[in-house]
């Protein structure tokens, strides 16, 4: 159903370092998963519109009036790598 | 004559001038001290939700009536997903398949008065990333970068347009005045060197003749129009060589260096992109309520191109007096409102001219000057009706731009008023008779000697003759000895 | 009888009446969480709630909630407690503000005592994804608590404190609730703010009281209600929550779902709800059998939307902005291993699951199609509540089962939710009462409404409360 370039390539995507084990452990657990889900594949969905929404709202806005927010202080608060200015990023190569 | 014909489209953000950002309360900067313009929903801290800014959907509305777009009578915010540290969310609040603004067409003049139209396909409402500095200056081998998130956030509108450019030099034109036209709507600052405008290319060339497009390259974020300009050139030479040797272009994302002139490729070696939108289930659609969007249709501003069309066929002015006066939205808030009251083409001519020269040196503009769009019609008005001499209103110009007051009323406190014919003769009269020589060679046939009458007069009056009374009343003078 | 027994109604009543004060009452709660032997906090801020019980003290006029304690999921963000969503991608996250949910709790008098606990990122239905520990279900301490809010539905089984808030995205507050023997009510959507609740599956997440009656129920709800300017997804609750008084049916017509009454339920479970099915008519109700054909699609259906959601909601544990980050040698390695080894197995796997489901390529077959089921759906519900006022079913296919017995299999746990995804799916208010044992162990019966039906769901339960008279008091357990 799924296999080990895709579940390589969706990791990727996702960010997520999985050890051969667990990209193993993941095809198997994912082709489950999607056997089930085939379900919906099967349904006679014509003329269905999507749904994103329950509700109904349109046009929530705010006004444009600045609100006060974070000190420096406490935006950096919790960055395990903030310098004094700013976030720190590791080189990007 | 090359062989091949470039393809040539542009994608232009446009950061807002709002007060706020698009998703949170927190205000817009520029310049100020790093991560001190941020919230929890602009730094994406866990639970945070986007709510939109009123005011960025007002002026997104107003671009795409600007350029004649469909407004969609209800559009959706997407999800654009991708990791990078400037986007704190790892996605991109953006729109996809139902921008606010469908298809429009925007109308540029070029400097031979043809017409270069250009089909906008959308203009759609997302969040800026934040800034990212990397400690080497360039991307790659920066030890370590450091994000700031005060821009984070800020409204965007991104204008897409149809290939239907056809040379750099169209492309800088279409922006110049695609901008003009921004500037004019007061939507954004525009500035190219401070990003708050932006443009990249999609360049792609293809026989002379052909109507199927060849394999594009997008041509990165320049931040001027000069080099946008040099860079699309230097990517349809680069295009043309690979082609013309029987190479492929490949589909790319690259770079122009304007200092060396070469074209880099920017991202060969990075994973094709999976952006994975899907509708943004934390944000309902925009459906705009029609009779806002035409009350909004109805205050927009006269824009550049029917208001330069309307300056040269309506009052009389030149093409370029119309393009010098529209350069930006407040000289020709100016301009008209002296032109409502006084004849343009004088006005326009004084506006131009003597009024921006003597403002020059204190590097002030004329709307921010104290001489008022009314009084520059006033002595437009003045010369018209004869009360003073050109010399003496240049006169009379410099002193409203000192004091502020009102021209005719520097012209009598001044004593600058036109003199009256009797006592210009008298004064002709006698340079004429002080000058026996002179006058002889006048009746000879020495016309050029006019000019010595007419300086000798000018200087004894102190300006307030009328060159061409004086020329007249010279040669009666000669004449009738 | 001791404080803790009394519901959250009458320590209110008590404080009232000077019979106690919202210090005493914190005491006794924080005494009974000190001797959790159920495992149902992950942080108890008892500096910060004593300074709230002792202002609320000296107040000339009590607030509504009198300054009686509260537990809070710790998927919702309290500024300056720790508040990790049972993640060590969070250990140690002091959040910057307060969820606002929480805010109008605590404007309103409630004390809060500290963070429950959860499965990762409300990812589970046994509280066994929690990267801390496991919570014990308190009337069988080798059977799990449900979840993805066990810790807040142990927490109130075992009177540690009279009601707690939990999340529910696909049946995290009903299914504890049946599991632990509570009441547990999840809201129409829209009818509470999520802002500072970390987001699972946007589109179906609402935050939703646990308490031992319906009344302690309605009451919570009733300050957390309405629309809030952080939530664009928020709405106006039409009127007010009211306190349930009705004590009888007479005249309401009860939809039973066929389709979640079928082989899957477990026979004790389908006992005990066909035994409180009589007791609705004998309240005067009448009991009527409806059909919601998708109903058993609503589990593939949210195992598409709830992990698409979710794979964009925790991109931003990046390791950047806050949260605890793993060396690395550049930005992609950093990523992916801080990612990578701080998110747990579930967590991970719905993330790939969510990932696939929107890639190119198959974003049509998968997320497109359930978004039409979910259409499907949503009008299923709207034509069963043409012919009824509500819809039975119960709340969990099984009674609480043993620690580690599903941990294996990923879609054996999903199960757990049949019965209340499908009413998450159309964003409807639900709630869970208990209605009786099977093996000893408590039974949810979930009764569901239409959008914004949430005074007549808390009035027939309360009606159905009264006349089945569980006893929510787990067996040994000592107030
Ligand atoms: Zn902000």
């Amino acid at each position: 159903m799924i296999d080990d370039e895709t579940v390589r390539h969706v990791a990727r995507l996702a960010r997520l370092r999985l050890s051969p084990d667990e990209e193993q452990v993941m095809r198997e657990e994912l082709s489950g998963i999607l056997e089930h889900i085939d379900a919906i594949r099967a349904m006679d969905l014509d003329g269905v519109p999507p749904t994103t929404h329950v509700i109904t709202l349109e046009n929530v806005v705010r006004p444009d009036v600045p609100v006060s927010g974070l000190t420096r202080d406490e935006a950096l608060r919790e960055a395990a790598h903030a310098t004094d200015e700013g976030f720190g990023v590791p080189r990007m190569d | 004559m090359s062989a091949y014909e470039p393809v040539i489209g542009v994608e232009i953000h446009v950061q807002l001038s709002t007060r706020t950002k698009m998703f949170c309360g927190c205000e817009l900067s520029f310049g100020d001290p790093p991560n001190t313009h941020t919230c929890p929903v602009c730094l994406a801290h866990p639970g945070v939700l986007p709510v939109v800014n009123e005011e960025a959907v007002r002026r997104a509305l107003l671009i795409g009536l600007a350029l004649g777009c469909e407004i969609a009578p209800r559009s959706i915010f997407h999800r654009k997903n991708y990791f990078y540290p400037d986007l704190p969310k790892a996605y991109q609040i953006s729109q996809f398949d139902i921008p606010i603004c469908g298809r429009g067409e925007f109308r540029a003049l070029r400097e031979d008065g043809s017409e270069l139209l250009v089909g906008i396909t959308r203009a759609h409402l997302e969040e800026d990333a934040a800034k990212l500095t990397h400690a080497g200056g360039r991307r790659a081998g920066a030890a370590e970068s450091v994000v700031d998130f005060n821009r984070g956030g800020t409204p965007l509108v991104e204008i897409v347009t149809e290939p239907d450019l056809r040379s750099p030099s169209d492309v800088a034109l279409f922006l110049r005045q695609l901008r003009q036209t921004l500037l004019f709507l007061g939507v954004s600052d525009c500035s190219m060197e401070e990003g708050s405008m932006r443009a990249d290319a999609n360049v792609s060339i293809r026989p002379v003749g052909s109507h199927e497009y060849g394999t594009k390259t997008e041509l990165k974020n320049m931040n001027s129009f000069r080099f946008l300009e040099r860079g699309i050139e230097a990517e349809i030479a680069r295009q043309e060589e690979i082609v013309g040797a029987g190479g492929r272009v490949s589909q790319e994302t690259v770079h122009y260096e304007p200092d060396t002139g070469h074209i880099t490729s920017l991202r060969s070696k990075e994973e094709s992109h999976d952006y994975r939108y899907f509708p943004e289930p934390d944000l309902v659609p925009i459906a705009p309520d029609p009779a806002w969007v035409e009350e909004l249709r109805a205050g927009l501003p006269e824009l550049p191109l029917p208001l330069r069309r309307r300056m040269v066929g309506e009052m009389g002015l030149s093409a370029e007096d119309a393009e010098v006066l529209t350069e930006g939205p407040e000289l020709v808030v100016y301009f008209l409102e002296a032109a409502a009251l006084a004849d343009p083409k004088a006005c326009a001519n004084w506006i131009r001219g003597e009024l921006r020269a003597q403002l020059r040196e204190a590097g002030v503009e004329p709307w921010q000057s104290k001489v008022t769009p009314a009084h520059v019609a006033a002595l437009v008005g003045l010369l018209d009706a004869g009360t003073v001499t050109v010399p003496a209103a240049k006169e009379v110009m410099a002193e409203v731009i000192v004091s502020g007051e009102d021209p005719a009323d520097v012209v009598e406190s001044k004593g600058l008023g036109a003199m009256d014919e009797g006592d210009l003769a008298a004064v002709v009269a006698e340079i004429v008779a002080a000058n026996p020589d002179q006058a002889q060679q006048l009746r000879d046939g020495k016309n050029k000697v006019i000019g010595f009458f007419v300086g000798q007069t000018m200087k004894r009056t102190g300006g307030r003759a009328d060159p061409q009374s004086v020329q007249r009343l010279v040669r009666e003078a000669v004449r009738g000895d | 009888m001791g404080l803790r027994d009394l519901t959250a109604a009458g320590q209110i009543a008590a404080v009232l009446a000077g019979e106690t004060s919202s210090e005493e009452l914190l005491d006794a709660h924080l005494a009974a969480i000190a001797a959790d032997d159920v495992d149902a906090f992950l942080a108890v801020d008892a500096e910060g709630a004593r300074a709230r019980a002792r202002e609320i003290d000296a107040m000339p006029e009590r607030p509504p909630l009198a300054g009686v304690p509260i537990g809070i999921k710790d998927a919702l963000s309290v500024r300056d407690v720790v508040t990790t969503a049972g993640s060590r991608m969070l250990e140690g996250f002091r959040p910057l503000y307060t969820a606002t949910c929480v805010a109008r709790l605590e404007a309103a008098g409630a004390v809060v005592v500290g963070k429950t606990n959860m499965d990762e990122f409300a990812m589970g239905s046994s509280t066994e994804n929690s990267a801390f520990k496991n919570t014990l279900n308190p009337w069988d301490h080798g059977r799990v608590p449900g979840g993805s809010s066990g810790g807040s539905a142990a927490a109130v089984a075992e009177r540690q404190v009279p009601w707690t808030l939990g999340s529910d995205t696909g049946g995290s507050i009903r299914q504890p609730a049946a599991l632990c023997g509570i009441v547990g009510m999840k809201p129409t959507y829209g009818a509470v703010s999520r802002s500072g609740l970390i987001a699972f599956a946007s589109s179906l997440d609402q935050v939703g009281p646990f308490a031992r009656t319906v009344e302690d129920a309605a009451l919570l709800l009733r300050h957390m209600v309405g629309r809030d300017p952080m939530d664009s997804t928020s709405l106006d609750w039409p009127g007010e929550i009211a306190a349930p008084t009705a004590t009888d049916l007479s005249g309401m017509r009860v939809g039973v779902v066929d389709e979640l009454m079928g082989d899957g339920i477990e026979p004790g479970v389908r006992a005990a709800v066909d035994a409180a099915l009589g007791t609705i008519e004998e309240l005067g109700g009448t009991v009527v059998p409806v059909s919601l054909p998708s109903a058993l699609s609503g589990l593939a259906t949210y195992y598409v939307l709830a992990p698409a959601e979710c794979s964009a909601n925790l991109a931003r544990f990046d390791g950047v902005r806050y949260g605890p980050v793993a060396p690395a040698a550049n930005l992609l390695d950093q990523y992916e291993t801080t990612r990578g080894d701080l998110f747990g197995p579930e967590v991970k796997r719905r993330m790939m699951l969510g990932t696939f489901a929107l890639a190119s390529g198959y974003y049509d077959q998968y997320y497109g199609r359930a978004q039409r089921v979910r259409t499907l759906m949503v009008r299923e519900f709207a034509q069963a509540f043409e012919k009824v006022d509500l819809l039975a079913s119960p709340t969990s296919p099984t009674v609480a089962f043993p620690l580690g017995d599903r941990t294996a299999d990923p879609y054996a746990m999903y199960m757990a939710d049949v019965c209340t995804i499908p009413v998450s799916l159309a964003g409807l208010p639900a709630i869970s009462i208990p209605c009786g044992l099977a093996d000893g162990l408590p039974v949810g019966l979930q009764l569901a409404g239409p959008a914004f039906s949430e005074n007549a769901l808390l009035g027939a339960a309360h009606a159905l409360e009264g006349a089945l008279a569980f006893d929510t008091r787990p067996p040994g357990l000592v107030t």
